[in-house]
């Protein structure tokens, strides 16, 4: 089991150092990486995904308990460290949902009796239900999305776990979320929602490309983490109702 | 002088990342001269260029693009000489993906495009499976299920090969095969041979025929149940 992964700070998009110059993520700990559009929170995750030696254009390393991974470990994606949940919204691989799922479970070293269980966990997360017959082409976003967040959960089930924006979707966040930071892992989530944003223990600051401070989620914030959550359930829960057809003639009143 | 030999689909990225690469023996004091070989157009020589390396455009134009560049490697490795170069580099466009323009001698690297699908590594070939070194790119593009996927499949294609995930765009995993590079053999004119013989291609066809009616076909001919016959003299 990993204790922690140690970010080692490299250089920003102008070929500045990095102001935060090192980070640790302790197992159990769920971080999030925040900043706007472009400001490199991606290029973060990837590096992660890569387990980074300055060899990437950022020149972060990560170390793992302290250690370089060895690049077995790297690489051989039955030692992979890490699960990865990418922003891709449909898979381009020419094949059915079930045969796509074997062969991951395959190169993972998996039981076969993932495949179903899946399927079953996607279906809970996403409106249209996903069959193993499907082409993986042929389904939509949220259902290519909800796929990719179930077979992170039980298929790729590494110790480290990246999400980059899983509120993009359309897909239930929370519930994805619970899915895929199980219990004992390191999580990081990339996003642009407060609501998630405020539900992590400490997050990530980005700017320029580099990773600029590193804030801890005060009593404060969880507190108002808490009133946004209400605000969230209401708005999924009109949401459902609208796609079900309904007419809406009221909203009711929340306390916040 | 060692002599390194890139083929790939077109627009895998096989420029992009030997551009990266080549910068990284740069930083080393090490020399290259690139030749690229392509089929019709190229402005590529005008990249490497940014980057300080001498550059040599070879447009096969009608002719296999593989062919021509194994029929001009000795000038290649003379040209290459007189630059005083550690590594010749040979960036080809391969056409069909049944050759392998790989020497014994030379470090084989093949890019391949992960967005081209998991059946892909499968389709193309002796380019691959005779590839001393797979660079897969655009893995950034698909789900990391894809990513290992593709990777599993081409190591059951080649399973000799070492596998880097490279970024074009990043250098992501470009010093990797410039290490690579570095550990590859010197390059012996006289002993060199082809890893994989050539597709065989001796028909009207090559010497310019059009007509597609069958009466007009001289040469080896294959049929689709497989039966082949020699028409001619």
């Amino acid at each position: 089991m990993i204790e922690e992964i140690t970010i080692i700070g490299g250089y920003d998009k102008q070929g500045n150092k990095e102001p935060v110059e090192k980070v640790i993520i302790k197992k159990g700990e769920i971080f999030g990486v925040v900043g706007p559009t472009g400001s490199g929170k991606s290029s973060l995750i990837g590096d992660i995904e890569q387990l980074a030696q300055e060899d990437t254009f950022s020149k972060r390393k990560i170390l793992v308990d302290n250690k370089e991974p060895s690049y077995e470990d790297r690489t051989n994606p039955r030692k992979k460290m890490v699960a990865q949940l990418s922003q891709n919204m449909n898979f381009l691989a020419d094949m059915s949902v079930g045969d796509f799922l074997t062969l991951h479970a395959k190169c993972r070293g998996a039981s076969n009796k993932c495949v179903n269980a899946v399927v079953e966990l996607a279906n809970t997360l996403t409106g249209e239900p996903i069959k193993n017959e499907h082409e993986l082409t042929i389904l939509s976003g949220g259902q290519s999305r909800a796929l990719m967040v179930a077979d992170v959960a039980i298929i790729s089930n590494s110790p480290i776990v990246l999400i980059d924006e899983i509120e993009n979707a359309g897909i239930r966040k929370h519930d994805a979320l619970k899915a895929l930071a199980g219990h004992g892992k390191i999580v990081m989530v990339v996003t642009h929602d407060p609501v998630l944003a405020l539900m992590t223990d400490k997050r990530i600051v980005m700017k320029n490309g580099g990773m600029q401070n590193v804030v801890h989620t005060s009593e404060k914030e969880k507190q108002i983490s808490e009133k946004l959550n209400k605000i969230d359930e209401l708005m999924l829960n009109l949401r459902d109702r609208v796609r079900n057809g309904e007419i809406l003639e009221e909203i009711e009143h929340i306390e916040i | 002088m060692r002599m390194i030999i890139v083929a790939g689909t077109p627009g895998s990225g096989k420029t992009a990342v030997l551009m990266h690469a080549l910068k990284s023996l740069n930083e080393r004091n090490l020399k290259s001269s690139v030749v690229k070989v392509d089929c019709l157009y190229t402005d590529d020589d005008k990249k490497f260029a940014k980057i300080g390396v001498p550059t040599k455009v070879g447009l096969s134009m009608d002719m296999c693009p593989d062919h021509y560049a194994i029929y001009n490697t000795e000038d290649m490795i003379s040209w290459a000489m007189e630059n005083e170069s550690d590594f010749l580099v040979m960036e080809t466009a391969g056409l069909c993906h049944r050759c392998a323009p790989y020497t014994v001698n030379c470090l084989g690297v093949c890019v391949i495009d992960a967005t081209s699908g998991p059946n892909t590594p499968l389709k193309v070939g002796p380019f691959l499976s005779t590839a001393d070194v797979a660079v897969i790119t655009k893995g950034d593009m698909i789900s990391q299920a894809e990513r290992e996927i593709f990777r599993e499949r081409v190591l059951e294609v080649n399973p000799n090969c070492k596998v880097i995930e490279a970024n074009g765009l990043s250098g992501q995993g470009c010093v990797e095969l410039a290490e690579e590079m570095l550990k590859s053999k010197e390059v012996a004119l006289d002993e060199e041979k082809l890893r994989h013989s050539a597709p065989l291609a001796v028909c009207t066809l090559c010497v310019g025929e059009t007509k597609v009616n069958k009466k007009y076909h001289r040469g080896i001919l294959r049929r689709i149940d497989g039966f082949q016959k020699y028409e001619g003299e």
